[in-house]
Order: structure tokens, then C-alpha cells, then sequence
């Protein structure tokens, strides 16, 4: 196959990735036969793998592996989560490519499970830090907006932040039926434990009073 | 299959952040061309100043294809975007991002910006840069069915819409080119328009090339209907004066947009459309306020006519400021 990342962003990509910490390693699960997008997500995850030292993959089968799926809570393919240096899953996926615009949602995530964190403020932290229920933030994108990478974003770094939070991003072309059924027709969609749903791409602010409110 | 990635280095390299620690000569309020162009002149002016923004790029993020912009024969409005940003990075001017202004006051002889968390900018002068964002039908069913078949952004949205029916309203070119852009992937695109096509012949061209779109002119959208998602447009024939329904599984609405003038709309005048009037140097009949772009009466809204009027205003702020403090 011929390589997904061109040499200029590669090039980019090396000297981004030379700021990462502690080392980052990406579990992507697959599975035989039909899968849309499974071979470019592998292709594209070896790419990366290759630009620096710090960031490892690990390939699971989806189907065969299934105890190591279950650790993740991973239903669908292609998917794959972010693991910190001490190889702890601190509810950062991914599920389908990050592709097109999602890249930057993808490049930050390696960035800050690295341990090179965002700036918030103090209080924020402790607020975030009370949640003590589970909680998933689902964010559905499409690879050509350019709002979403943000929206993800703020899901993973308040997933960084508390164990209990869980932030995925779903691409919304690969998992239809799923789009579907939260009846996605505008993205950033984010929908908070199945049940609460944001459209666009809201403050960080918005995102954690929704959780509050739960 | 193939993906082509988007990379923006900008995303992981942020900006100079702007404080308020110190009174600023010119802030501008507004990260679209308007407001970047603005403070890049203030900033080679001399004038201390700084952007706060909800959003870096404005519509720019929103267009999928720049195809108007003398001497950048076509890029899409995010990386124009960078492009701009890179420059005013190489300039050190300080950025808020991901903030919104909530209230303008002026006291003295002082401006006092105050943001939705509290935090408070003041500065001698200010330019607003708000540009503008979508109109809305105002029909039946819109606001019920928005997020459930109505949608605002073609770029972002377009594949969601794939072997669907879908109508775009309007006939301007963000109409014709949502068209376009949605035609990509739905099965079948009606554009649906009350009067005549007023895009640029170029794109109209384009748009009658794509076997997979119908036009219907002269036809006025009366509701949008629905049951738990949308399934339609109730319409109006104006020549016939027959009502019928288009079936669709979405609809795009690119009718134009409105002046974001809510921050100002008590201190300045304004026209009968809402758009701040401005003199020829882009001062409001506020002194020391000063506003560029969409937001204003200027007519014809383009980048490339955003971008020279942030210019003007900047340089107009410039000449206020030597000749009042
Ligand atoms: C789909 C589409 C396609 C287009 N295609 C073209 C094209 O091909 N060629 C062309 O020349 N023009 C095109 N245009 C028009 C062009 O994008 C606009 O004329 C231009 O962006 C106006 O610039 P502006 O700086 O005045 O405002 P905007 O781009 O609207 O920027 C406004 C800025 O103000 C910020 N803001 C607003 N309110 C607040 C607040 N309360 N607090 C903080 N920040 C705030 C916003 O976040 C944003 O940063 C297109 C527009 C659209 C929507």
C-alpha cells in the first residue's frame, strides 16, 4: 500500500512527536473480512509508530482477542484506544480513521498521554476530579469538519483528567447504524452516557456542566 | 479507498496568549479575515493589541473551496486560515480563542470588554469583527427537526447525507456550492429557491454538469414536515400557486447570513438589516469604536473585501489614536 502520511507531514509529525514525554502506546483492534477502514487505520497507526520512539502499537483481533477487547470496552471495528506509560487506559479511543480533519484530534492525544498536559485552570481540575460516576462522552465527526477536531478533544482531555470519564471519537461514515440510531445529521454531535446530546462544538465549560448535572 | 489528512501544525502550536494585564491600544474582537488583517496592521502600526475570538477563521472554516482570492488560484478557507495565523504568529500577536465576549461598555475614555467567564479586557480602542452566521428559514418544523435533517454547514455535514435525498434552500453561490459539495454524496440534491439564481455564472455551470441535481426556482419552502426525523418540504409554486411536497431525508439552508451585531447593537446605529453603519474609516458613530467585515453595511461579503476593510479600520484606529491620546 502506498503511504498515507506525505513527507511534509511526516516531517511535521517528527518534530511534534519530539516533544512527547514518557512513551504512548496506541491498541488497535481489527477484525478479518469485511471492515471499512481497517486497513488504512493499521496503515496509518504503523506510519505514526514509525516517526518516533516513544509511540508503540499493540494489534489485536476484535473477534479472536476478545479478553483484551473487553479490557476497552471495544464493540466495533476499526478502534483503538491510547495507553500512558505505565500502560493504564485513561479513556482516550478512537473508533473509525482519524483521517482528514481528525488528525488533529489524533496527533494532540498522543501529545498529552505522553504527559506533556493542557493548561486548565485550578478549579476546573477540582471540579473534574469530583465526577465519580462513569461517564462516556461520545463524540461523532465526519473527516472533512473542521469544527469537530476540537469537540474531541475536550472529550480526551477530561477523560485525562478523571479515570471515571471515558471520551470517544466515532466517525459518523463508518459507524452508520450507530449514527443512526443517536440520529446524527450534524457534527460535532457529542451525546454524553447515551442519553444527553450537545450539537457543535461547545466550551469545555458546557461539557462538564452536563456531566455535573447527571 | 483513500484519506487525505488535514494536518494543522497550528493546533498543537498555539498562539501568544493575550492577557489583560495592560490597557490595549486597538482590540479586536473577531478572528475572521477581518479581524486577523486588523490586527496585523495595528501590530506593524506600532499599537499594542490582541484577538478575542469564539472561533479562529470565522466562516472561513466553513467554506470548503477559496476560489476568489486574487493570486491563490484555490486553497480551502481552513488552510487560508493558517496562512493568516501563521503570519500573526510570526508577529507575536497574543490570541484568545475559544472565548466569548458577553458584554461591550465604554467608560471615560476607555473601553471595558467583558468576557462569559468574568474576565475583563480594556482597551482605548476597539474593533468589532463579529462577521455574521446563517440565516434561518423561519418556517415550521426548523427548529424542530434542526439536528434531525435541518443542518447549516455542507462541509461538516455532507457525508452524513450519503444515498439520501436532500435540499439545499437558496440560490446564492454558499447555495450552489453546498449543491455541489452535497451532490457527492447524496443520491439526489434539489436545490429549491424563491426567485432567480444569483450565483456567479462559474458555479452555476458547475452545478448544471451534476446529473444528480434538480433546481426548482420560484418555489417557496412553507414548512418542513416530519415524524420522529424529517421526510420533507411542504412547498409553494409561486407561478402555479399549488402546494406540494419534495420528499427528503435533509435539508441544507443557505440563505444568507445575518450581521452578528448583538454586542454593539445598543451603543452604535444601524441599518434597517442590521448591520453597523460605519463612516468611510470604519468608525461607528461611537468614537474610538470601530467595526469591519460582514458585520457591517459594507455590501458584497467576501473574504478578500473582509480582509482590506480590517485593513482600513486598522489603519483609521491608528490616526484616532494619535490624534486622542
Ligand atoms: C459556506 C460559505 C462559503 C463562502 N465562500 C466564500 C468564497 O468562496 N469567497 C469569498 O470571498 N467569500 C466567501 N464567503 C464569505 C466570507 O467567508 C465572509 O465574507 C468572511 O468570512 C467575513 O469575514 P469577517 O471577518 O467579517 O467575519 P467572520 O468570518 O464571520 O468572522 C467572525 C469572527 O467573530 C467571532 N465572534 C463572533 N461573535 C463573537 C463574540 N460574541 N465573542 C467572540 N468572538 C465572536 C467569530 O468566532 C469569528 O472569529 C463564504 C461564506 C460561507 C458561509
Amino acid at each position: 500500500m502506498q503511504k498515507m502520511l506525505n513527507e511534509e507531514i511526516q516531517k511535521q509529525l517528527r518534530q511534534v512527536f519530539s516533544e512527547m514525554k514518557e512513551d504512548v502506546t496506541m491498541v488497535l483492534f481489527t477484525e478479518e473480512g469485511e471492515c471499512y477502514s481497517c486497513a488504512e487505520t493499521m496503515g496509518l497507526l504503523e506510519e505514526v509508530e514509525e516517526l518516533s520512539d516513544k509511540i508503540h502499537l499493540k494489534k489485536f483481533d476484535l473477534n479472536k482477542d476478545v479478553e483484551e477487547a473487553k479490557k476497552y470496552n471495544i464493540e466495533m471495528t476499526p478502534s483503538f484506544v491510547l495507553l500512558n506509560s505505565k500502560g493504564e487506559y485513561e479513556g482516550v479511543k478512537f473508533n473509525g480513521i482519524p483521517a482528514g480533519h481528525e488528525i488533529n484530534s489524533f496527533i494532540p492525544a498522543l501529545i498529552e498521554m505522553s504527559g506533556v498536559k493542557q493548561e486548565v485552570p485550578a478549579d476546573f481540575e477540582a471540579r473534574v476530579a469530583k465526577i465519580d460516576k462513569p461517564v462516556n462522552i461520545k463524540v461523532f465527526v465526519t473527516l472533512s469538519c473542521p469544527h469537530c477536531p476540537g469537540a474531541v478533544q475536550k472529550a480526551h482531555v477530561l477523560a485525562m483528567l478523571n479515570k471515571n470519564i471515558e471520551g470517544e471519537m466515532i466517525e459518523a461514515q463508518t459507524f452508520h447504524d450507530l449514527s443512526n440510531r443517536f440520529n446524527v445529521s450534524g457534527v460535532p454531535k457529542i451525546v454524553i452516557n447515551d442519553k444527553i446530546e450537545l450539537v457543535g462544538n461547545q466550551p469545555i465549560e458546557e461539557f462538564l456542566a452536563q456531566i455535573e448535572a447527571l | 479507498m483513500s484519506f487525505n489528512f488535514n494536518f494543522n501544525l497550528n493546533e498543537t502550536k498555539k498562539a501568544i496568549k493575550l492577557t489583560n494585564e495592560d490597557v490595549i491600544d486597538l482590540l479586536v474582537i473577531g478572528g475572521g479575515p477581518a479581524g486577523l488583517n486588523a490586527a496585523l496592521y495595528a501590530k506593524r502600526k506600532g499599537l499594542t493589541t490582541g484577538i478575542i475570538a469564539k472561533r479562529i477563521g470565522g466562516q472561513l472554516l466553513n467554506t470548503s473551496s477559496v476560489d476568489n482570492y486574487l493570486g491563490i488560484s484555490q486553497v480551502s478557507g481552513e488552510e487560508l486560515s493558517e496562512k493568516y495565523l501563521s503570519h500573526l504568529k510570526e508577529l507575536d500577536v497574543g490570541i484568545l480563542e475559544e472565548v466569548e465576549v458577553e458584554n461591550i461598555h465604554k467608560s471615560d475614555r476607555l473601553f471595558e470588554v467583558l468576557l462569559k467567564d468574568g474576565t475583563v479586557f480594556t482597551s482605548k480602542t476597539l474593533l468589532i469583527a463579529t462577521g455574521s452566521s446563517p440565516r434561518k428559514l423561519q418556517v415550521r418544523g426548523e427548529e424542530e427537526y434542526s439536528n434531525r435533517g435541518v443542518a447549516y454547514c455542507a462541509i461538516c455535514d455532507a457525508p452524513l447525507f450519503k444515498g439520501k435525498n436532500v435540499i439545499i434552500a437558496g440560490g446564492g453561490n454558499s447555495a450552489v456550492e453546498a449543491a455541489i459539495d452535497v451532490a457527492k454524496f447524496a443520491s439526489h440534491v434539489t436545490l429549491v429557491h424563491r426567485s432567480e439564481l444569483r450565483a456567479d455564472q462559474i458555479l452555476i455551470d458547475h452545478m448544471n454538469h451534476q446529473a444528480n441535481i434538480t433546481i426548482h426556482l420560484q418555489t417557496q419552502i412553507l414548512e418542513i414536515i416530519g415524524d420522529d426525523k424529517m421526510t420533507g418540504v411542504k412547498v409553494l409554486d409561486k407561478q402555479t400557486l399549488l402546494e406540494r411536497v419534495i420528499d427528503a431525508d435533509g435539508i441544507f439552508i443557505e440563505i444568507g447570513n445575518l450581521p452578528s451585531n448583538h454586542l454593539i447593537k445598543n451603543l452604535v446605529s444601524l441599518n434597517e438589516r442590521g448591520e453597523v453603519i460605519v463612516d468611510e474609516k470604519n468608525m461607528t458613530s461611537l468614537p474610538g469604536l470601530f467595526a469591519a467585515g460582514d458585520v457591517t453595511q459594507m455590501p458584497y461579503k467576501q473574504i478578500v473585501i473582509a480582509v482590506a476593510d480590517g485593513a482600513k479600520a486598522a489603519l483609521a484606529a491608528n490616526e484616532y489614536m494619535n490624534q486622542n491620546f
